[in-house]
């Protein structure tokens, strides 16, 4: 559906997207994961038509830029960033613009797919309101009206869910998955539970590179086995806990970590790579320690998945 | 591409109507244009509207970059100029869009002074001619200024900015057959020819030549394919 072949961007020296390579297949929706100033947004705005890429190639459908850059753009459905409208306007009169401009000429086919639209985004009782006066989730279902107005193949949304409370970010979640079944969509995000919510792949960005591209299962199942579980215990002192830790097996990898509370001593225990038993674990760890006196406050397994996977490659030292 | 170019030109004339910009424009210009009219109408005694056109290159100039200044600034500014370009519009559509609106909205401007023909011919006989001649070059002149100030707001997200780089350009144009003394002898009369005074006191006298309504088409032209230019270089 969209293939990008080494997109690169400059701002003068500085290089915001270097050498990306993005495949999106018809009906998937790819989140773009990276923290700020990654160069989302700037791929993003290559993929809509609004940034010239400095070099590279964009190929939507059979579509290239920038040559069919008219074309592409009306098979695109874009949100920008916090969504920017005219204010002075009415949500009505705006609408009707763009659909003007995306050419629905015909007043009654209009007025059908604004009725689609108030349901789909929930715009009923704001139609007749300016937008200067919306708050930022309604105006952010009303830049979502407007990347849907011609039903879009492809909708491109840039921080969809940036700046809103969270009731407001599940609606839109649910918007975007509703669209998602049967459209192919790229969104940008840097909320890792959001990715991992919405998306069939993930495309982690960092510096304007990519630093992985999987699906979402994919990286999580890479990940399992960096689980670990957490034990805090109150009672023994650290060495006293270690000692009897290693007894129950020797190859377990214990790391003492900081504790929240005073007289409280902390462990991270992974088991070796190549197990995966960890739940075992959890139940050898609590027999041996039942047959002291100290007390276990915490007994935890931990997944790090995704967030991991984002730290360690996003990292600034990276 | 005609109903693209229609819908922006539809929505930019409205928007002036919307905010109390337009109106604050109009009455200013309104008072300054009358002042300057009326002030020596009644000295001179003379039944004609020479000295309302021959004030309006230089009202113009101040004005019409206040008109134009908001067009292209405001929407980089606000950020909606990202929401138009990614529709399926060219950059052609949009310049003459937003072109059309400012020049409609300067005629509009123009309509409340069709009064003063009108209150002229009950105490004195009228020419039609210059009258119509004077309209007609002043929609041409309104045209070219629109097109310099729509480049000057296609520089910059500042309206201050994009204000003064329209007042300059449109300013020089009036003054530069004033200037003439400062050029080179070979040179006058390309001056004179590059600046939109002379061209507008012809056709403003009634003297309708083909020469000046080139002159104001290439102005147009220029403008619009410089914001063109602008537009395609600063993305």
């Amino acid at each position: 559906m969209i293939d990008v072949q080494n997109l690169t961007k400059y701002y003068n020296d500085f290089c915001a997207v270097d050498h990306i390579n993005l495949t999106v297949r018809p009906g998937e929706i790819l989140g773009l994961l990276g923290p700020n100033g990654a160069g989302k947004t700037t791929t993003l705005r290559m993929l809509t038509g609004y940034f010239k890429p400095s070099s590279g190639s964009i190929t939507v459908k059979d579509l290239q830029m920038p040559q069919d850059t008219l074309k592409i753009k009306s098979l695109i459905g874009y949100l920008p960033e916090s969504a920017p409208l005219y204010h002075n306007m009415l949500v009505y009169d705006y609408l009707t613009y763009v659909a003007k401009l995306k050419g629905i000429i015909d007043p009654v086919k209009r007025l059908a797919r604004f009725k689609e639209l108030a349901k789909l985004c929930g715009l009923s009782g704001i139609m007749g309101k300016p937008i200067a006066t919306l708050s930022k989730g309604l105006k952010q279902r009303v830049g979502i009206a407007h990347a849907m107005m011609t039903n879009p193949q492809i909708l491109i949304l840039d921080e969809p869910t940036s700046g809103l409370d969270p009731n407001q970010i599940a609606e839109i979640r649910d918007i975007i998955r509703s669209i998602g079944k049967e459209k192919t969509i790229i969104f940008s995000t840097h909320i890792l539970s959001e990715a991992e919510a919405t998306c069939d792949r993930i495309a982690i960005i960092n510096k304007g590179k990519v630093v992985a591209n999987d699906t979402t299962t994919n990286l999580k199942q890479n990940t399992i086995q960096a689980s670990f579980i957490r034990l805090s215990l109150v009672g023994p002192d650290k060495n006293q806990a270690l000692e009897l830790l290693k007894t129950i097996d020797d190859t377990l990898e214990i790391k003492p970590v900081a504790s929240l509370e005073k007289q409280m001593v902390s462990f991270e225990i992974r088991s070796p790579e190549n197990r995966s038993e960890n739940v075992d674990i959890r139940s050898r760890l609590y027999l041996k320690i039942k047959k002291t006196d100290w007390i276990i406050t915490e007994l935890a397994k931990e997944s790090q998945a995704l967030e991991k996977i984002f730290r360690e490659l996003t990292r600034e030292d990276a | 591409m005609i109903a693209q170019i229609s819908t922006i030109a539809a929505k930019e004339f409205k928007d002036y109507f919307i905010s109390p910009i337009a109106y604050i424009v109009i009455a200013l210009f309104l008072i300054v244009s009358g002042w300057f009219f009326f002030s020596t109408f009644f000295i001179f005694g003379r039944a004609d509207l020479r000295d309302f056109f021959s004030f309006l290159p230089i009202t113009f100039s101040f004005f019409i970059p206040a008109i134009t200044m908001r067009l292209f600034s405001e929407e980089k500014n606000v950020g909606s100029y990202e929401t138009l370009l990614t529709m399926p519009v060219s950059f052609t559509d949009i310049a003459i869009g937003k072109f059309l609106a400012a020049t409609f909205f300067t005629m509009a401007m123009l309509i409340p002074t069709i009064s003063y023909p009108l209150f002229i011919s009950l105490i004195g006989q009228v020419d039609p001619g210059p009258v119509i001649g004077g309209y007609l070059g002043a929609i041409l002149l309104a045209a070219a200024y629109c097109s310099i100030g729509i480049f000057a707001s296609a520089l910059t997200r500042n309206q201050i900015i994009a204000f003064i780089i329209g007042c300059a350009l449109c300013f020089t144009l009036t003054i530069l057959d004033r200037m003439l003394f400062f050029i080179p002898t070979k040179l006058v009369a390309f001056v004179e020819y590059i600046g939109a005074n002379s061209h507008f006191m012809n056709i403003s006298k009634g003297i309708i030549d083909s020469r000046d309504i080139i002159y104001f088409i290439s102005v147009v032209f220029v403008f619009i394919f410089s914001t063109y230019i602008v537009m395609h270089e600063k993305n």
